[in-house]
């Protein structure tokens, strides 16, 4: 009775669960689908912690009733202490990194989760569970230190530039065999002779450390947001494991869930740059090709504008667009770009954003930052939205961008961007670019909008910039 | 250096070559400048502003007698007599047209620097004359149409009833056919342009015009300046002005061939067919004019009633700003020549703007220049690509997407094999549970396809605190005896209960930032 109670209980979690994704598919819907995976969660733990204590309560070989509580008030109050105030104070520019440490914790409780299921042979038991085991813990110490990379990148605690050791792809093929090795002995010999069993399946899981470490340092800064919804996908894919190992339905269909829409996420942005999934994956962009450095060489003059002319321009326009990217994040300049963008939209500028899908270092990066500096989101478009606009625009304001704003992306064929879209911001009358030097982007490319005859240049920090724009107009 | 800025001797002549600003310039590069009495008076900049600037106002002996003098047109004999020998001269000087000016400069050792010969480069841009100076004129024409045209540019809708717009043809997309498009444009006229260069189109409409293509074959320019078209292009380009001569209000033509005769667009059987009170301005009317019937700095009114306008001092019209714009000119070729900002002039030939600007030097004539291959059309070498045929091309296309398809075919298949495969062969819980999955899975494909780019963020917040559904697993083992598990699954509760408060509450105050417009 209290079992189908449970399952009962398990189902609408998961169908809140689905629900809860696709009403945050629209931000119309966001907010209710935000609360329906909170509900959803609240009654899967209810559910199980009626079973925990039950099964406490039945079987002779668990800790008493009142011992079993306690567990997991115990745990649940530290996840409530820690997870809360992170929550609350996170600077909306650190999320990347944030969401990147999350991550790291499901894959770790993934693998610890793993090697219980191992040592307390629960669930259906036999070759079947060993091969979910061995699976599972592989995919959760992968997504573990994938993230914990992922994290120290984002947070600047660790060099962005991709780490290219040579040969990686064989040592990752090498990994790869050495893992079904691993498990195909693990699953011949693990019931045998336990100790056996518990060297391979910790060999296992430093195979997977090993792999998430080597794979995600070999992929630069640009491609994070590749990287974080794939490692996203990872500790769905990892809760699923678990599921198929605790014989659990609610863990299958949420693990899976998660699993494939991060998949999904991954593969729309690929698609945004233009590559590749497994180029992104086997990571080392822009190492592969000679051409690199020739297209480089490309250089012009460039134009410098002061901040009373870029005010003058402004003020004068009928139609603004704001190209914001990874650099407007760097510069926490989305407050006085909203005021700006305020005190246009009051003088009657038709003022647009124009975010690019891998603007950033996470997906909807941008999105977020320009959400948290109160800028209404109905103005903020998409690059297919309002790439067609740009030819009747009167100024384009390039806020730290530079690889997604690169002609060179449609006009030079050798450019190791090629084929990429952009936006074309170049289309437009005047272009400011908000720039500190004149660096390369990330991908290590000269962008030729720096020579355009309507590109002017506004060096300096973003932030400082806008603000004295912001002095020269008021 | 000293630079000297004289009176413009010429007659109609408004402009002058240097503005209090401009000379404010000049002095922070380390020269110093003197400036004829009454040399702004024209154009509206007094002597004591100049005086303030820093300048030196004195006559014109002092003004000659300086080491570079600046001017806007060719100096006269006369005053190529006042210069000192192998003083430095910039001002329009038109090389290729005038040959015995340049060697009357040459013989007295002047070295000479045409503002109108700056090689049609980006770089060069700031410094081109040309450019500067049509960019008035095609406003000015415009402005010189409205004055002349009877009725209104922009329609209108009264209580006195409807006012059509006006048309404007502009033929030639030049700076000044842009500056025109731009400016009638922003009076409310409906504008056409046509240009023989057919990259142009995007510039004519980028200014808010329609761009009227000659359907024949099109000829592309390397070197920025339009060149003479062959005769299939004629007919068919005739053929059109006929047809726009008939139905627009406006007609303003710019073209222009760098030392040749204005090419003859609109004849005098065109004009006719127009409506009284159409207006034309010949801004080629110096070089024998574009519109048969022109007079170079007259206006004449045809049988019919057509205003054709040949004033040839359009620039000279604005001249306040059309010496601002020309003294920016000469700052900005000053800063080319002075590079140390200390007032030494250093003439460095391998710089190709320098060099195509020097038609003399040190009694030596050199002009013209080697040539410069610069311009915004695309490179010859990008063009020689060999086209393929479309027909070709769309059957490699499809042959290559069936092939595709047929290859994601064949895996489907395979995938599909090895699950009915490893179905076949597993406990009964496995299959209900590999059930389960597969349909998850394809569920959240679904869910997610749709999900809009701005909430890729609060989305991936909200599916990682899902994901932490994982203390699921850990919360069961949390009542084992076995210590070790004990441990590990109390760990792995506590990091996975973070994830699901954290995720939760940060996707949610995320969710409250978007706003919509109120």
């Amino acid at each position: 009775m209290l079992e189908y109670l449970i399952q009962g209980l398990y189902i609408v979690a998961g169908v809140l669960f689905i629900l809860s994704l696709a009403g945050l598919s629209k931000q119309t819907t966001a907010r209710m689908g935000n609360i329906a995976g909170m509900v959803g969660m609240a009654l899967a733990l209810i559910a199980t912690i009626a079973d925990s204590l039950f099964l406490s309560a039945t079987q002779p070989d668990r800790q008493s009733v009142p011992v079993t509580l306690a567990l997991i008030v115990a745990v649940l109050l530290i996840g409530a202490l820690i997870g809360t105030p992170i929550a609350r104070k996170v600077e909306m520019t650190q999320m990347p990194e944030l969401i990147a440490a999350f991550h790291s914790f499901v894959g770790m409780a993934a693998v610890l989760v793993g090697f219980n299921s191992f040592a307390a042979a629960e669930g259906a038991g036999g070759a079947v569970h060993l091969v979910e085991v061995a699976l599972g813990v592989l995919i959760g110490a992968y997504t573990f230190t994938g993230s914990v990379i992922a994290y120290l990148k984002l947070s600047a605690k660790m060099g962005s530039k991709p780490l290219t050791l040579p040969g990686r792809n064989l040592i990752n093929l090498v990994g790869f065999i050495a893992f079904f090795a691993l498990m195909i002995w693990f699953v011949i010999g693990a019931e045998a002779n336990p100790t056996l069993g518990w060297v391979l399946i910790i060999a296992i899981a430093v195979i997977g450390f090993l792999l998430g470490l080597h794979m995600v340092a070999a992929i630069g800064g640009g491609d994070m947001p590749v990287v974080v919804s794939m490692l996203n996908s990872y500790s769905g894919w990892a809760a699923a494991a678990a599921g198929f190992m605790l014989g659990n339905n609610l863990l299958i269909i949420t693990g899976s869930l998660v699993g494939s829409s991060g998949a999904i996420l991954s593969y729309i942005m690929c698609r945004a740059m233009n590559r590749s999934f497994t180029s992104v994956i086997l990571g080392g962009f822009g190492s592969e090709g000679g051409a690199v450095v020739a297209s480089a060489t490309e250089e012009g003059e460039h134009r410098e504008i002061d901040v009373a002319s870029a005010a003058e321009l402004l003020w004068n326009a009928k139609s603004v667009i704001i190209t914001p990217g990874y650099g407007m994040a760097v510069a926490k300049a989305q407050y006085p770009v909203a005021d700006l963008t305020a005190k246009l939209r009051a003088h009657g500028v038709n003022v647009r954003f124009g975010v690019h899908p891998v603007a950033g270092r996470l997906p909807g990066h941008m999105n977020v930052l320009l959400a948290e500096a109160h800028v209404p989101y109905d103005i903020v478009l998409e690059m297919d939205e309002i790439n067609e606009d740009f030819a009747d625009t009167d100024v384009v304001l390039v806020i730290g961008a530079n690889d997604t704003v690169n002609p060179a992306a449609l006009d030079d064929p050798h450019s190791p961007i090629a084929g990429m879209p952009v936006l074309e911001v170049w289309k437009a009358e005047n272009v400011i670019v908000f720039k500190r030097s004149m660096a390369t982007g990330y991908a290590g490319v000269q962008n030729p909008l720096f020579f355009k005859e309507n590109t002017q240049m506004l060096f300096g920090d973003a932030k400082q910039r806008v603000d004295d724009i912001l002095k020269a107009l008021s | 250096m000293q630079i000297g800025i004289p009176l413009e001797s010429q007659a109609g002549e408004t402009r002058v070559a240097a503005t209090p600003k401009t000379v404010a310039q000049l002095i922070q590069l380390g020269h110093s400048v003197l400036v004829e009495k009454g040399a702004g008076t024209l154009a509206s900049y007094p002597d004591a502003d100049y005086a303030a600037s820093g300048a030196t106002v004195t006559d014109d002996a002092h003004v000659w007698a300086a080491e570079m003098v600046a001017k806007i047109n060719p100096p006269s004999d006369a005053e190529i007599a006042k210069l000192r020998e192998g003083a430095v001269l910039v001002s329009l000087l038109a090389p290729a047209r005038s040959p015995e000016l340049v060697a009357a400069l040459n013989e007295r050792k002047i070295t000479a620097l045409a503002m109108d010969a700056v090689p049609r480069i980006s770089r060069a841009q700031a410094l081109d004359v040309l450019s500067s100076m049509a960019n008035i004129a095609g406003y000015r024409a415009v402005i010189e149409a409205a004055n002349e045209f009877g009725s209104f540019f922009t329609g209108q809708v009264t209580a006195a009833g409807k006012v059509p717009p006006a048309k404007v043809f502009v033929s030639g997309a030049g700076v000044a056919g842009l500056a025109a498009i731009g400016t009638a444009k922003s009076l409310g006229a409906i504008v056409r342009a046509t240009d023989l260069r057919a990259e142009v189109a995007e510039q004519v409409q980028s200014m808010g015009g329609e761009f009227v293509a000659v359907k024949a074959e099109q000829q592309k320019s390397s070197d920025g300046y339009a060149k003479e078209a062959s005769d299939a292009y004629n007919q068919a380009a005739a053929a059109m002005y006929a047809e726009q001569c008939k139905d627009v209000d406006i007609i303003i033509t710019t073209a222009l061939i760098p030392g040749r005769p204005a090419p003859r667009l609109i004849t005098a059987e065109m004009v006719a067919t127009m409506k009284p009170g159409s207006v034309i301005v010949d801004m080629a009317a110096s070089n024998g004019g574009n519109v048969e019937g022109s007079v170079a700095d007259k206006l004449v009114v045809t049988a019919n009633g057509v205003k054709i306008i040949g004033y040839t001092d359009l620039a000279g019209r604005l001249p306040t700003q059309a010496s601002q714009l020309f003294g920016t000119n000469v700052v900005n070729l000053m800063k080319l020549l002075t590079p140390a900002k200390d007032g030494e002039v250093v003439f460095d030939f391998t710089d190709v703007v320098v060099r195509g600007m020097t038609v003399a030097k040190d009694g030596e004539v050199l002009w013209p220049p080697p040539p410069v291959q610069v311009s915004a059309a695309p490179a010859a070498a990008v063009e020689a690509k060999p086209v393929e045929d479309p027909a070709v091309k769309a059957a490699r296309e499809a042959a290559q997407a069936k092939a595709k398809t047929t290859r994601q075919l064949i895996w489907s298949a395979v995938a599909a094999a090895l699950v009915v495969l490893a179905v076949t062969f597993s406990p009964a819980s496995f299959v209900g549970a590999f059930t389960v999955f597969a349909l998850a899975v394809v569920v959240g494909f679904y869910v997610v396809s749709g999900v809009a780019h701005s909430l890729h963020t609060p989305l991936m917040a909200q599916t990682n605190a899902i994901s932490g559904i994982i203390l699921v697993g850990a919360l069961l083992q949390l009542g084992s005896t076995n210590i070790a598990v004990l441990v590990m699954s109390f760990i792995a509760a506590t990091i996975a209960s973070i994830n699901i408060f954290g995720g939760f509450l940060v996707s949610y105050r995320m969710l409250g930032m978007f706003k919509k417009e109120a």
